[in-house]
Order: C-alpha cells, then structure tokens, then sequence
C-alpha cells in the first residue's frame, strides 16, 4: 500500500496531514468571542507581548486536522492490544459519561466544602473500595500515575524511618527484573539502589536476598506479580524477612489485574503499593495519561500518608488540607501535587469498580489470568518461553527459538503491524533475551486471542524462510520504520517558520 | 458481566487447552492463606449501567456546580469555555483508548498532536522547547528545580512567597526527601518581595510565579539577570496558560525554565484534576530535561514522521540515573489543551487574554467602588486580591449560601500563615458575566 504512489500523498482512508503550522491562515480562528467590555489597561509595569505565533484555522479545518490524525494510531477501540504490563482493557464508556456530568466536571477545587459534599463523598468510596480490596489500612489519593505512587509510597518509608530515628538507612533493593521507575524512584528521594538477583524460574533468589539485607536497607520494591508475569510465591517470608530487619515492603501495583479481588496485598505482607487507575481500573490511557496511583499502606505506614486527607463525621465530609493533631495528620509526609488528585480518573474508576462489584473483579481476574495461561499454553511450542507457568495475567518469550533466521523481537513486533495488532512489550523485562511480554487482559474474546495465536505460529513459520519481508516491515502502517537515531542525533521538537 | 467476553464454554475448553481443572490451579503460586475462596464478603456485586449513573449522578447531584452560580474562583484553577469540539475530538477512541506511542508506525497520531503541542508550549512561554507534559503545574516546579540543580550543581533554591502554595509545597516535600535546601518566602499580598536578595553562591534557581498567586503581574527582567549573574537559574511558573496571550512570555524577559498549568485551556475545572503540567526550557539545558519529548525524522521510505526522542534521559532506558522517574504523564490531557488552542488562533487567543483582562478590570471597576473593601492588586491579568476587612473565609461561606461562589479565602491556600485572613482572591474570565459581577458586588456590599 505504502508503494502505491498517489498525486494527493493520500492513500484511500490514509490521509497525508501537514503540521497545523502549514495549514495556516492568518486571520482565521475557530472560535467567536464577544468584544471586550471598553475599560482602560490595569496590567502595570508589564508589556503586552506583540502576537505569539499561532496558526489560524477554522473550526472545519480543525475538526479534519484531528480526525485525520486519529487515524494514523492503533487503540484498543480498533483491536488487540496486548502490551505487557500497561493492562491495555476495554474502557467503558458510561465512565466518559460520568465523568462528564456537570455535578462533577464544572467544580472548582477551592470551592467552601459545602458545596462539594458530592465529590468527596466520591474520593471517599473509591478510597474505600481500595482499601477493602487491598486488605490495607489507609489510602493516599493524590498520586497522578504509577511512577508518582511510587514516589509518594518511598516518601512515607522514609518519613517512618526518620520519625522512628535509629540508624540510617541509605540503601532500597529492587529485583532486576523491576519496572525502570523504582529504580529511578528511590535515586530521586537519596537511597543507593542495589538489584536483587533472580533465580532460573524467574523469581527472587531469597537466599541472595536475604544475604543483601541489613539494617541499613529502608526497603524493598518489589513487583508481584512480577515483570516475567509470575507469582513471586515466597512473599511472605520475603516480607516477614524485610520487616525483621526494620524495613519495608513496597509493592509495584502495576501488575494487580490479575490478582485484585481475588487476593489481598496485605495478605501478602506488603507495606504500600500504588494502583494504577489507568490500567486495573480501565480509565483510558489516552496516548500517555492521565493516569493516577493512589497508594494503600499498613497500619505502620498510614500516620505518614500526605495531604490532603478526608475526614467523614457527622457534619459531612471534609478535607484537611494542613497539618492537624486533632485530624490525625501531625504525621503527614507532605504534599504531592496541587489540589486533591486525578479526579477525573476517580469517577471512571468508580463506574467501573461499581459495575463490576466483587463478583465481577473476582471473574475479570480470573479470565486475565485465562487468558495468558491459554496464550502461553497454545504459543510455548512455537516460542521459547524461559520459564515455566503458570503465568499471572501476561505471558513472557524471549527469542530463543528465532535464532538463525536473521528475524529478532522487534521484527516480530514490526511484523505484527501488518497483520493488524499492536505489539507485544518488546524488550523488557530485560532480564530475557529478545523478552515478548504479552497481556491479553480479560476484555479479549477467544476470537480475538486464537486469532493472534495463528498470527504469531505463521510468522514464526515465515521466519525459517522470509527474513528479509521481516526487515522490511511495517509496509502496511500510516509509516514504514523510522529513524531513531537521526531523531536523537540532531533534535527537531518544535516546528520552525521555513524550516 | 458485560464488559467479559468470555464464555463458560470458552473457559471450558481454554482450561482443558492449559490442562487444568480449575482457574484455581492458575493461582498456585499464590499462598494459600492469601486465595480467597470467593469474592470479597461486605462489598455489593455487579451492576447495570442504569444503577451506576443513578448512584453517581446522585452523588454529583450534591455538589454546586460552577456555571450554575455567579463563581470567581481561581487559584490557580480557572474556569474557561471550552469549544464543543474538543470534547468531541477528545472521544475518538483513537486517542482515548491508546497508550504511550511505542510504536511509532502506528502512533503518528498521538506523536504529531505532541509535537504540535512542544512547538505551541515553546511559542507561548517564549522558550526554545518544551516536553510532551508534566502531570501538573506543582509537579512540574517540583521538577524544573530538580533539573536547576542538576545543571547547576548546587542545592539551594529560593522559592518566591507569592509562589502557590501547593506548588511550594510539593517542591519542598521532594526537597525533604531529595535532600536540597528550600529558602522559601512569606507570602507579600502586597506584591512586592527581595528574591535578588536571597541568591548566593549556593543558589541553584529561583522560583517565581507570574501572574503570582495574589494576581501581580511581574517584570523578571532584572531577576533574570540577577540569577545569571549568580550562576543561578530563573524558573518561571505560570498557573493561567491564557495570560500568555497578552502579557510579555517569561522566556522573552530572561528565564531558564518555564513551567505551569494548562488546565486553562481545553481541561474542565473536574475538582482540581487531572490538569497539564507545562515544561519548557532552553535548548542547552535539554539533556537535565524530564519527561518524554517527541522528535521529528524519517521512515524508511522518506516521508518524515514523529518518534520518542532522547530517551537516554528517562527512566525506562536510565532506571536510577534517569532525569526523573516519570513515565505516564498527561497526553490527553496535551491534546485537549493543543486542540482549544488551534481553535483559538493567533487571533483568538489574543482576543481571548484580553477579554479575560477586561473582564477582571471590570470586575475590579465595580468592587473598587465598595465601602469596606480594598483592591491589592495594581498590575494584574484576570485575578487579583481583595482585602474585605473581616474574615474571609465567614464572607465566602455566607454567600456560597445566597447562591455566589465569590472566590478563594486567602487562608484556604495559607491556612498556617498569619495576617491573611481578610484577603480575598477573586478571578474573572470570559465565562463571566456582568450580571455575575453585579450580584457578587450586591452581596459583599450587603455584608460589608
């Protein structure tokens, strides 16, 4: 298709788009405003600026500009999304609509607390289902994704640290196998980050653990289920092991589909772990975010979780926005971003947790679980998959079995664009060679997965014979593989007048 | 269940394709004490949609919603018309339902909006690029001085006392834990601070807010080359997107890093989030920038497209030497705000900083004329401060229940500082009408 040259740079459905710089008019705009009221300047020593530089379209042209664009990316919406460890599931969309209700949508955060009695009744619930479905004491909800949950849960390790007093703890322990935000969380807040090593079936070498551990260690991140999709089975004597040597277990909430509703952190020993909304909650992931990971602790942790906090009595809800003895906040860390959190976010995952009910968390589960252990069950004679299952709810390969052919994981990955399916997670966890992180989630029929099963064996078979149709894909995408390097070497980020 | 597409004959045959009896088996590793062996007792089952809209309608039955009522609230949080279009476009599934543009042969839509979105971000702050977004205004200050002191190689930074004080203090909850130094001001209702003053030999940056949180505009020309004199950096934040369209960009008056709120433009005021941190910085300073950036370049047929660039910055590719260890940040929430500002236009967007001005003048034209009441801000956008003479905060409270959201009580943003508690912040922005001036005048005069 891409070979088919057209007069118009169109190709059928395909549109070509410039940039809205090259579209346009000066003068134009999309929007009519009323003149200003005539009153005289009061901006003081300040200059107004001469003009910004903005382009001019009008609405028309603004609403092809965007649709066309929308065009050129994959979603859920259109077909299989099976990126590991991002949870890519159906987004409902009675949760857009909820979110949207004026009641919701059109309220200012600093209004008198009056007057949002419905809104933090909301925090308030969701906090609830949280923390009944974690088994855990308390809930920060101000965390905007799973990185800044990270961050607000290593925080409260460390106020509890400092508040308790002892010696000093300088050193956090992360399996190789992490997410690169734990590592890049615990630099961020002074701890020397010291991998732990794994053992041959993908999990924690407990034994080397232990050996690592002492009382400079403030905590472990410990990711569970972890990245190469298993159950680090020996948690709890993991956990029992940290909190005898006066740590803490932090957990990566990243991975909780497949067990939440059906298993309880705090059963597990966990100190805090975030969730992300965006992903075991099904709030759309919107190319890159909003997200939000509020974070659960145990009874040790909960006295240090930041503002602001709400408070339920019997005058209502209210929030405690500073520091307060007689709230319980004397404690609290501090404060992790402006305003109350994502709340956008906290109604979709309200209409979800609603609509699904325990009943319904406990079967979506269980099938995310299904489905990769049917994925893994049906793909493990075709690839090489380094460790034994059961998985959880992602399936891991590494590109053992396409040695020789000249074809490597990002050219499977390239090829799958082509057959129409967004690619596994390539590449990580980079404890596996070539790693295929594969997650079905529970919102994929059979029709769907069998048809990604027989699309995966037929290219593992063109793979003996046809390295070079490989190379040369994705043939078939709005673009043909693009250049990284030149992208890195010389840095365009902006448009440029003439450029 | 609605949203599960599988059968019971389809978990029949998928668990005998495993070989197992039960989903149950697929939970071995877990420990048994920690299976549950049913769903959890105490929490109610699934619901239809029907149920849940009633039940969450419900609950947003009892809030007052801003358009309803004359509303002056700002604070960092303003209330804008946005344009039917963009919540429209914003639902395309095509956007809402993808992810972080990995693959960029299937994501040159996401990846084209964002580099639009630097390209109007650098334009608006004066700046020579800016990142695909922050999660928000504070996160992206708390940021921009973690990126002062790496580049600098210091560890002190001077904080303006007219900074938001949710800004200040989600800067000084990573400084305790980071461990660099936080020399923040008072806040000066009265606009006028020495931050020149405060720099020394230790400084790595200075933080200040124009419009500042009382509404004062201000030149940071001579701040700018007082921190370049020093070998500090300036970071500029701005917390109302729209008073670039009329006031003098930060980057023209001299600072390093620039960030702020985009919530102004395209994002609903939703309670206080999800909003859009702004960051933009000069080009020297790129490698210390967090977050993700888009770059333009070629694919393999010549045809120029969009990646993730400079990567080696972040967390995924760096772990514990990345920049920072942000990941998801707010893409949607960049398109909402890329797709109102290409409606607006050059034209538009001016017209519209200045409508909002006028607005606030307005405003200010019908207060200023109250017994008891006191306006403490000269040069100002669309916010400004207003000292009632009693407790704000009592006034706020009496006329929220005559039906008028007249503003944010100074004490709700500085509960622990003394001497504010008259002070009121009122804002005015297009969506304000003169009826709306006219009854919150009616309804202080009343009780002033």
């Amino acid at each position: 298709m891409t070979n088919a040259k057209t007069i118009s740079g169109h190709q059928g459905l395909q549109m070509d788009e410039p940039l809205i710089f090259e579209l346009d008019s000066p003068g134009s705009s999309g929007v009519d405003l009323p003149p200003p009221p005539a009153v005289k300047s009061r901006l003081g020593a300040v200059a107004a600026r001469n003009g910004v530089g903005l382009p001019g379209l009008t609405e028309p042209e603004v609403v092809r500009h965007y649709t066309r664009l929308s065009q050129k990316n994959y979603a859920i919406d259109a077909g299989f999304y099976p990126l590991g460890s991002c949870t890519m599931k159906h987004n409902p969309r009675l949760n857009e609509k909820m979110a949207r209700l004026p009641g919701f949508a059109d309220v200012h955060p600093l209004q008198p607390m009056t007057t949002v009695q419905g809104a933090l009744e909301l925090i308030d619930t969701l906090a609830g289902w949280l923390k009944t479905l974690t088994g855990m004491k308390a809930v920060a909800m101000s965390p905007a994704a799973g990185a800044h949950g990270e961050m607000c849960g290593m925080m409260a390790i460390a106020a509890a640290h400092d508040h308790r007093g002892g010696p000093a703890r300088k050193r956090v322990l992360v399996p190789e196998s992490a997410h690169g935000t734990n590592p890049a969380t615990a630099a961020a807040l002074g701890y020397s980050v010291e991998a732990i090593p794994a053992t041959e079936d993908g999990r924690i070498d407990l034994a080397a653990f232990k050996a690592k551990l002492g009382f400079d260690v403030a905590a472990v991140m410990l990711t569970n289920p972890n990245t190469c999709g298993l159950f680090e089975r020996e948690v709890r004597e993991l956990a029992e092991a940290v909190h005898e040597a006066g740590a803490f277990l932090y957990c990566d909430g990243a991975n909780f589909n497949a067990i939440v509703g059906r298993v309880r952190p705090a059963d597990l020993g966990v100190d805090a772990m975030h969730i992300n909304l965006h992903k075991t909650f099904s709030t759309p992931h919107g190319g890159g975010g909003p997200g939000s990971g509020p974070v659960v602790f145990s009874e040790a942790l909960a006295p240090f979780v930041p503002l602001p906090a709400i408070i339920h009595d019997d005058d209502g809800y209210r929030l405690i926005e500073s520091q307060d003895d007689d709230d319980g906040t004397a404690l609290a860390f501090g404060r992790m971003k402006a305003f109350h959190g994502q709340m956008g976010v906290f109604i979709r995952a309200l209409a979800y947790t609603l609509s699904h009910g325990a009943d319904g968390l406990y079967q979506s589960s269980a099938d995310a679980v299904l489905s990769a252990n049917y994925l893994l069950a049906k793909l493990k004679g075709t690839f090489n998959a380094p460790f034994d299952g059961p998985c959880m709810h992602e399936a891991l390969f590494d590109d053992k079995s396409l040695k020789g052919t000249g074809v490597g994981t990002l050219d499977i990955a390239k090829a799958l664009i082509d057959e129409g399916f967004h690619p596994m997670t390539v590449y990580f966890p980079l404890v596996v060679h070539g790693a295929m992180l594969i997650e079905p989630t529970e919102s994929e029929s059979k029709r769907s997965i069998d048809q990604f099963i027989a699309t995966m064996k037929g290219l593992a078979e063109r793979a003996k014979t046809d390295a070079a149709s490989f190379h040369a894909a994705p043939i078939l995408a709005p673009r043909r593989r693009l250049d990284e390097t030149a992208a890195a070497r010389k840095p365009v980020l902006k448009w440029k007048k003439g450029a | 269940m609605r949203y599960l597409p599988l059968t019971e004959a389809d978990r029949r045959e998928m668990l005998a394709e495993i070989g197992v009896a039960a989903v149950a088996e697929l939970y071995r590793d877990v420990p048994e004490a920690a299976r549950l062996p049913g769903p959890i007792a105490g929490l109610a089952n699934h619901r239809g949609e029907l149920e849940v809209d009633r039940l969450l309608s419900a609950m947003a039955a009892k809030n007052v919603t801003a358009g309803s009522v004359p509303f002056f609230l700002g604070g960092g949080a303003y209330r804008h018309h946005v344009p039917a279009t963009v919540d429209s476009l914003l639902q395309r599934g095509e956007f809402l339902t993808a992810y972080t543009p990995y693959q960029p042969e299937i994501a040159q839509g996401t990846l084209q909006y964002l580099f639009e979105f630097q390209s109007q971000v650098a334009l608006l702050t004066g700046m020579e690029v800016a990142n695909a977004s922050m999660y928000d205004g504070a996160t992206a200050c708390a940021e921009a001085v973690m990126m002062a002191n790496r580049t600098t190689k210091r560890s002190r930074a001077v904080l303006a006392g007219n900074l938001h004080p949710h800004y200040r203090d989600t800067t000084a909850t990573l400084a305790r834990f980071n461990g660099f130094e936080i020399v923040a001001g008072d806040p000066a209702p009265a606009g006028k601070e020495d931050l020149a003053g405060k720099i020394d030999a230790a400084t790595s940056c200075v933080v200040v807010q124009t419009p500042d949180v009382f509404g004062h505009v201000h030149d940071l020309t001579a701040l700018a080359a007082a921190c370049q004199a020093k070998g500090a950096l300036l970071i500029a934040v701005v917390t109302e997107a729209v008073s670039l369209g009329l006031l003098t960009p930060p980057g023209a008056m001299g600072a390093d890093i620039v960030v702020g709120e985009g919530q102004s433009l395209g994002m609903p005021l939703s309670f206080g989030g999800p909003y859009l941190g702004l960051f933009a910085a000069k080009e020297k300073y790129i490698r210390q920038m967090p977050g993700r950036l888009i770059g333009q370049t070629v694919d393999a047929d010549g045809r120029r497209g969009w990646v993730l660039t400079l990567s080696t910055r972040e967390q995924h590719i760096r772990r514990e030497k990345a920049t920072s260890n942000i990941c998801t940040n707010s893409g949607l929430c960049a398109l909402a705000f890329t797709m109102h500002l290409t409606l607006l236009g050059e034209t538009g967007f001016t017209d519209l900083a200045r409508l909002n001005h006028a607005k606030a003048v307005q405003l200010a034209e019908k207060l200023g004329d109250l017994k008891g009441l006191r306006i403490l801000t000269d040069g100002f956008f669309n916010e400004f401060t207003i000292d009632v003479g009693r407790r704000a905060n009592k006034v706020v409270n009496k006329l929220a229940k005559r039906g008028i959201l007249a503003g944010v009580p100074a004490t709700r943003l500085f509960p622990d500082s003394d001497g504010l508690t008259d002070l009121l912040l009122v804002a005015a922005t297009e969506c304000t009408t003169e009826a709306d001036m006219d009854a919150l005048a009616r309804g202080l005069g009343e009780l002033l």
